[in-house]
């Protein structure tokens, strides 16, 4: 069994943070009945005796002592860390897994990159070689940032950066939260595309997410809890935005809900490797078969159902409907329509009581509608777990690489080069040290390029005219 | 004689359990038909080949368990020792963290290697606990990494530590539709190497199995333990103890080696496939009866038809006239007509011994290189198999994978050509050199048997 790091850089890397580690952590109490330490929870857990004080050996085997997270919290101003400190979730993180500073980043990119980054670098890497140390098999760092801050987007990379020196053997998932067109922050857009360039060079998947989808989910969900008609018969502890269940007891802060579905969605990625199932889809599956080229690594997700009815019953409609969801626009993670741009490869992630039948019946339902490049028709990753999410007999993860993350890059350009042709606010990132007008065009050359290779495949689709002639053998 | 089975990956793990849970259930079961000294022959045949006993009765199976992470061996230890009847040895399994990644690269150029001497070594002390070792077996899918990429370069090992014992490849051809999207890579990249170091491959394909299932076996949810257990029965009812073919009272002693001699009279010609009849949920059976010239007409259509099952079989496919010519291009053959080089067929049950097996003797069914009393063999034995009254397996050497195999490398070489993916398996140490090989190797296979 493998286990993971989760490095959790900023403010809105430490708030999606803390929400997937307090939802971890009820997914694993409501399948480890028998409080044993298991390889399970040692995926994103340590198991630590805290008797002889503080920084007790590791238990490997045997009862729960106490869980500590195998995480990172970064953030150059302390407010989100010492709240998360002072929260129910103080027991999990250990005091030496953290590096704060005072006075943040001012939402600048290089701040949090060149100036804390060089700062900081030689405390970081200590701290992650100690988090590797505790780990049997180092699988996978997980990094939880937003593109168009200071923090979680300089030093964020900068530590993705760092990730690939140090540890080049281990994968790094990045799930980057960007901007959206309203964003209050000026310099957003300069500070996602100086991010997106480390994204492109260092990261082996990213997982890109929207405010707005985000936040169209809650609505949605809400929206029907108020309408009256569902709403009462609703599983509580089901819905992909809720907390129920977990240490969070107080009232519910705003970014909370959606905060909840991207810390869903980091759990049900993970699911089929801490659980068992019929046929098993590891984290390095998820890379070797989402990603045909080194620079096309971002993948669309969506999850599905948003909630469940209390009723047990599931007849297979609704099963089917679970799959039909899972491509429509209103349950991606970002604003994009998967079904109406060119799929490069699919990868469904089922947990529950689904079975190998189930998933079939609904590929061949679904495929005709579906776009994919002519070299990978048939690209479908599956992967069945059997462990269901709390409050769901089912739920369903889609990843889809497409062509429809082509917008929201575009448009990330269009903002950039909008404050880029009038030099606005760029002295703020010039008079830091080692930053230089070359790593604008640099940027932005990098984002440029990456849009053209997905206008190439959406201009021929993917393929030659003709499908290559096959070796002939000479009788 | 005894088989010592390698299980590898996920698909090899779970399988292989299907499989001794099978041949364990029928060992004890009561429905032999037969009599009582017949029933013993039998089983101390069966425990020979796949067990050892230890001093309380209880069976241990004499195989290897093999997965690069440790969840499905776990799995599959305990649900054996959970049967009671049967179970796996303590010393019997390797299994190592991370898993191949679905990379036959990472299963065949950097596990296989890494881990060489330690999976040897339990395959040898295997081996040695044999009074004599019959051959191996070896179970594993193509679509994905360690079974795939380890499994080859394990096969390899075998044939390089064992030069003279015969090696099988029981191998699961994957869903045409997606269970892994580089699974047509896997697959010609496995296939190609096991040509050059295995005596025979045994293919399952998934799709089929399924469709037995769902269309034979009535079952509505269909699971990955659905179609494992039924290729477990099937492969059962060829690996069960028969009698020779020549006759005589006593069990065949060497399973492997005699089904390798009736099959693969040329080392160019080594893809087999399973047919098994009749096939059907367990509470029909009490209902329904058989007959044996019933059986061996369907299994004869399918077989020139290349019907996967008992259903929806093409009655119009016959094999050409007899006084067409005998040579061996398939122009004068008509089309869709599934030729043979050679076939086995295994008949298990109440009165196998007057059965006529003349239609499965006629020389159009065949290539012309061997007459048809060398390219047809039949074993029997009275003892029904798995509560089945009669039952009638096909295991046969002829062109019914043409069309799945021509896909699959179709379907990758169209990948290749776009090098999507190619620097999945560059990063360990497989080169595009190395894909051409392995293409040229199946294009060739492909046109040898096109030209049956």
């Amino acid at each position: 069994m493998t286990q993971s790091v989760v490095v959790q850089v900023g403010q809105c890397g430490n708030q999606v943070g803390c929400r997937f580690w307090d939802l971890a952590l009820r997914e694993h109490a409501a399948v480890n009945k028998k409080g044993i330490y298991d390889e399970a929870l040692s995926s994103f857990f340590r198991n630590v005796d805290t008797r002889s004080g503080g920084d007790g050996p590791d238990i490997y085997k045997g009862k729960i002592c106490s869980l500590k997270a195998r995480a990172l919290l970064i953030d150059m101003e302390e407010g989100v860390v010492n709240e998360i400190l002072q929260g129910p979730l103080r027991d999990v993180f250990d005091s030496k897994q953290l590096i704060t500073d005072v006075s943040g980043s001012g939402n600048n990119w290089a701040v949090g990159h060149k100036l804390y980054g060089c700062q900081y670098r030689e405390n970081i890497v200590e701290k992650l070689r100690k988090m590797a140390e505790h780990c049997d098999c180092l699988q996978c760092f997980f990094i939880i940032h937003s593109m168009g801050g200071g923090t979680g987007s300089g030093l964020g990379t900068f530590v993705l950066n760092l990730l690939e020196d140090e540890f080049p053997e281990v994968y790094r998932f990045v799930t980057s939260v960007y901007p959206s067109g309203e964003d209050d922050v000026i310099t957003s857009p300069y500070n996602s595309v100086l991010a997106m360039k480390e994204l492109n060079e260092h990261a082996d998947c990213v997982l890109p997410i929207e405010n707005e989808s985000l936040f169209d989910i809650v609505n949605k969900i809400n929206q029907m809890m108020n309408s009256g008609k569902l709403g009462s018969t609703v599983k509580q502890n089901s819905l992909v935005t809720s907390s129920k269940g977990s240490a969070k007891t107080l009232q519910e802060k705003p970014f909370d809900a959606m905060n909840n579905i991207v810390a869903n969605l980091l759990l049900n990625l993970t699911s089929s490797a801490r659980f068992e199932g019929s046929l098993n889809m590891d984290l390095n599956e998820i890379s070797m078969n989402l990603v045909p080229f080194p620079r096309l690594h971002y993948l669309v997700s969506s999850l599905t159902p948003l909630y469940t009815l209390a009723d047990i019953n599931v007849p297979s409609r609704r099963l089917d409907q679970m799959f039909s969801d899972a491509f429509s626009r209103d349950h991606q993670l970002i604003q994009a329509d998967p079904k109406h741009s060119l799929y490069l490869a699919c990868a469904l992630l089922v947990r529950g009581n689904v079975q190998v039948s189930d998933l079939r019946r609904n590929i061949e339902r679904l495929k005709p509608s579906l776009h994919f490049v002519s070299w990978n028709q048939e690209g479908w990753k599956t992967g069945l777990c059997s462990v269901p999410p709390v409050g769901h007999s089912h739920s369903l993860l889609a990843l889809a690489n497409n062509t429809c993350v082509k917008p929201t890059f575009i448009e990330l350009k269009d903002r950039f080069m909008k404050l880029y042709k009038k030099k606005a606010h760029l002295h703020h990132y010039l008079q830091i040290d080692g930053m230089e007008q070359s790593c604008f065009s640099e940027a932005v050359s990098s984002l440029s390029d990456l849009i053209e290779e997905y206008n190439e495949l959406d201009a021929t689709k993917g393929g030659p005219r003709t499908d290559p002639s096959r070796l002939k053998i000479a009788i | 004689m005894s088989i010592v089975t390698v299980q590898l990956g996920q698909c090899g793990n779970q399988v292989g359990h299907e499989v001794f849970s099978c041949l364990c259930r029928d060992l004890h079961g009561t429905h032999g038909l037969c009599s009582r000294r017949e029933n013993q022959s039998y089983q101390d045949a069966c425990k020979e080949r796949f067990f050892w006993e230890e001093e309380s009765g209880g069976l241990v199976a004499r195989a290897v368990l093999v997965d690069m992470e440790p969840k499905v061996i776990s799995q599959t230890l305990s649900m054996a020792a959970r049967s009671g009847s049967w179970k796996y040895s303590e010393h019997s399994h390797f299994c190592q963290k991370q898993g191949s990644g679905n990379n036959w690269a990472n299963g065949y150029s950097v596990h296989g290697p890494r881990h060489k001497e330690a999976i040897m070594d339990l395959v040898q002390k295997k081996a040695e606990r044999c009074d004599r070792l019959g051959g191996f077996v070896t179970t594993m899918s193509m679509a994905g990494g360690t079974g795939s990429g380890l499994g080859a370069f394990v096969t390899q090992c075998l044939r390089d530590a064992f030069p003279s014992s015969f090696i099988l490849n029981h191998i699961i051809w994957p869903y045409g539709t997606g269970e892994v999207i580089v699974q047509n890579y896997n697959s010609v990249l496995t296939l190609s190497h096991l040509y050059q170091s295995s005596d025979a491959l045994l293919v399952h394909e998934n799709d089929v199995i399924h469709k037995i299932c769902a269309q034979l076996m009535n079952i509505k949810q269909i699971s990955f333990r659905d179609v494992n257990q039924v290729i477990a029965h099937q492969l059962g009812s060829v690996f069960q103890p028969t009698h020779p073919a020549g006759g005589g009272s006593d069990y065949s002693r060497n399973p492997l080696g005699d089904l390798l001699e009736a099959l693969v009279p040329h080392p160019e010609f080594k893809v087999l496939a399973l047919r098994n009849i009749p096939q059907m949920p367990e509470d029909s059976l009490a209902y329904s009866t058989f007959s044996w010239p019933g059986l061996l007409k369907h299994l004869r259509q399918m077989l020139i038809a290349n019907a996967k099952m008992e259903e929806g079989i093409d009655w119009q496919v016959r094999p050409p006239p007899p006084g067409s010519s005998i040579s061996s291009h398939s122009t004068t053959k008509p089309l869709h007509f599934n030729t043979s080089i050679a076939n086995l067929l295994i008949l298990r049950g109440k009165d196998v011994h007057s059965v006529d097996l003349g239609s499965f003797q006629d020389p159009s069914l065949y290539t012309s290189w061997l007459k048809p009393q060398d390219a047809f063999h039949a074993w029997k034995t009275p003892r029904a198999f798995n509560k089945y009254e009669k039952s009638a397996a096909l295991v046969s050497n002829s062109q019914f994978l043409l069309k799945p195999l021509d896909s699959v490398v179709g379907k990758a070489w169209n990948m290749f050509a776009s090098k999507a993916y190619i620097h999945q398996y560059t990063k360990f140490g497989i080169e595009e050199e190395d894909f051409l090989d392995s293409f040229t190797t199946l294009e060739q296979v492909i046109s040898s048997y096109t030209t049956l």
